[in-house]
């Protein structure tokens, strides 16, 4: 005897995971932002210190969490989007698709923020 | 704080901040391309009243936004009470506001 | 099915309540043969003790609903071929909801649901006036009867995670019911049913996963509903009807 299983086949679903995406997506936004805001802050003490900081950010590792954030960024927008389109147009099919594409231009921005940096 | 009204902000943030966060992705792109440095940033922000609206109102609308966010998170995944949640909700978007705020003053400031 | 060697299917079916277990059958394949059939014959055949709910057997009643292979179905509508997995089927009672015994769940909270979201049709006018003439080509008349054909037979219920994580909310069903009644001009009880909806078991719990829409059985969509819901509820609070 045990405790009945959680059936959760649906979860896999394309939409379920583009909602999914766009709260874990927020969340982590969400941890980022004040870390971003006191970052910037540092130029109240004046331009070195934020130079100071933006050096460090040349690095490899930084680098790599930077292009997350933009593509977090940008997955959050066009998940946005998805949604307000869902709840205030007209109904329309093709939703999947619609996911779909937004997790490619997602990663087209996340691609050309990566070029940019290079 | 009732449904609708956590909801209402919450979507007109939203659809404030479409137009805001493409200027924002469009500037990091372009900032990044030209190598990132203090001088570059600063040379653009400071003493410019229009980053310095701009900025404000994406600090603004991103605080709500984050807050209220944060919030329904916390209500489905670690199921906290609605006092809980009103409180998690504006010690959030209040520390966002500060510091969102400070920052743009630090970039835009002469 | 005529050959001798007969194909078999291997099935599982829970058995007790929130606690007990999977039991294993092995049912005969036949063609055309419906989940439902699968659970009849186990009862007829093999263990006459076996709780499960059915009524009309050709998709109308809603009661046959159970969750076959991890996702919510209503059993006497769906065929064996197109949910089976490598000739196994796993059929539990629907998930959301309590179980009274092996295939049967406790449909209460989801009724009571129904009636919480005032999905309950409330008349303008009494039984001696005369008849309201509706067209049915009319946008409202179209905006409602889009989303009427519901069975309550709680399959989105027990495909949406927001009624898993937030147990008070109301679910598709009750907000397409809503929906519904909200487009009906014949009904009175919208303030009500608006006020109902904004609440905190209402519709601004959905995040349109669709998952309630692409399991329902009668190619309803909730989340089309609820979305109509979250902007007549919002239209309300910003003119000052309900908050
Ligand atoms: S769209 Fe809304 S009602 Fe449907 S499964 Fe998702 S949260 Fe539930
Ligand atoms: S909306 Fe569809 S899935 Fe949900 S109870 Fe009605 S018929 Fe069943
Ligand atoms: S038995 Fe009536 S709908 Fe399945």
């Amino acid at each position: 005897m045990s405790a009945r299983p959680h059936t959760t086949g649906y979860r896999g679903d394309r939409l379920w995971l583009a909602a999914m995406v766009h709260r874990v997506s927020g969340v982590l936004l969400a941890a980022f932002l004040p870390l971003h805001f006191l970052v910037l802050g540092l130029a109240i003490r004046g331009e070195a210190e934020l130079d100071g900081f933006l050096q460090w950010t040349k690095s490899p590792l930084v680098k790599f969490a930077e292009i997350g954030l933009v593509l977090l960024l940008a997955i959050h927008l066009l998940g946005g989007i998805r949604v307000l389109v869902i709840e205030n147009m007209p109904w329309r099919d093709g939703q999947k698709r619609m996911a779909t594409l937004a997790a490619v231009a997602a990663v087209g921005i996340a691609g050309v923020f990566l070029v940019a940096l290079l | 704080m009732s449904a609708v009204r956590l909801y209402t902000w919450q979507r007109l943030t939203a659809v404030l901040m479409v137009p805001l966060i493409a200027v924002h992705l469009i500037v990091i792109i372009y900032a990044t391309n030209r190598g990132l440095s203090a001088a570059e940033i600063l040379g653009r922000t400071r003493g410019s009243i229009a980053w310095g609206l701009y900025y404000s109102l994406f600090v603004v609308a991103a605080s709500i936004h984050g807050a209220i966010g944060v919030r329904g998170v916390a209500r489905e995944w670690l199921g906290w009470r609605e006092t809980a949640l009103d409180r998690l909700m504006w010690i959030f978007g209040v520390v966002l506001l500060v510091l969102g705020l400070r920052a743009v003053i630090a970039v835009v400031a002469l | 099915m005529s050959s001798a060697a007969e194909t078999m299917i291997d099935v599982r079916v829970w058995r007790g309540g929130e606690e007990g277990e999977y039991q294993s059958f092995s049912v005969p394949r036949r063609d055309s043969q419906t989940v439902l059939d699968v659970v009849t014959w186990i009862q007829r055949n093999a263990d006459p003790t076996l709780a499960y709910r059915f009524a009309c057997r050709v998709g109308v009643c809603g009661s046959c609903a159970m969750t076959v292979n991890g996702r919510p179905r209503w059993t006497c509508r769906t065929h064996v071929s197109k949910v089976v997995e490598d000739g196994r089927l796993e059929i539990g009672p629907l998930a959301n909801l309590p179980v009274i015994r092996d295939l049967a769940a406790d449909m209460s909270p989801f009724f009571d649901k129904w009636q919480k979201a005032e999905g309950t049709f409330v008349p303008s006018r009494t039984r001696h006036e005369p008849l309201e003439t509706i067209s049915p080509e009319s946008a409202e008349r179209q905006a409602a009867d889009a989303a009427i054909e519901c069975i309550n037979c709680g399959v989105c219920y027990a495909a949406c995670d927001t009624v898993r994580w937030s147990p008070e909310y109301f679910g598709p069903a009750a907000l397409n019911r809503s929906w519904s009644l909200v487009n009906d001009v014949r009904d009175a009880g919208n303030l009500k049913r608006l006020a109902a909806a904004a609440s905190n078991g209402g519709c601004h719990n959905c995040h349109s996963h669709q998952s309630c829409e692409q399991l329902c059985p009668k190619g309803l969509n909730p989340t089309a509903s609820i979305a109509g819901l979250k902007r007549r509820t919002m239209q309300a609070y910003i003119r000052g009807e309900i908050s």
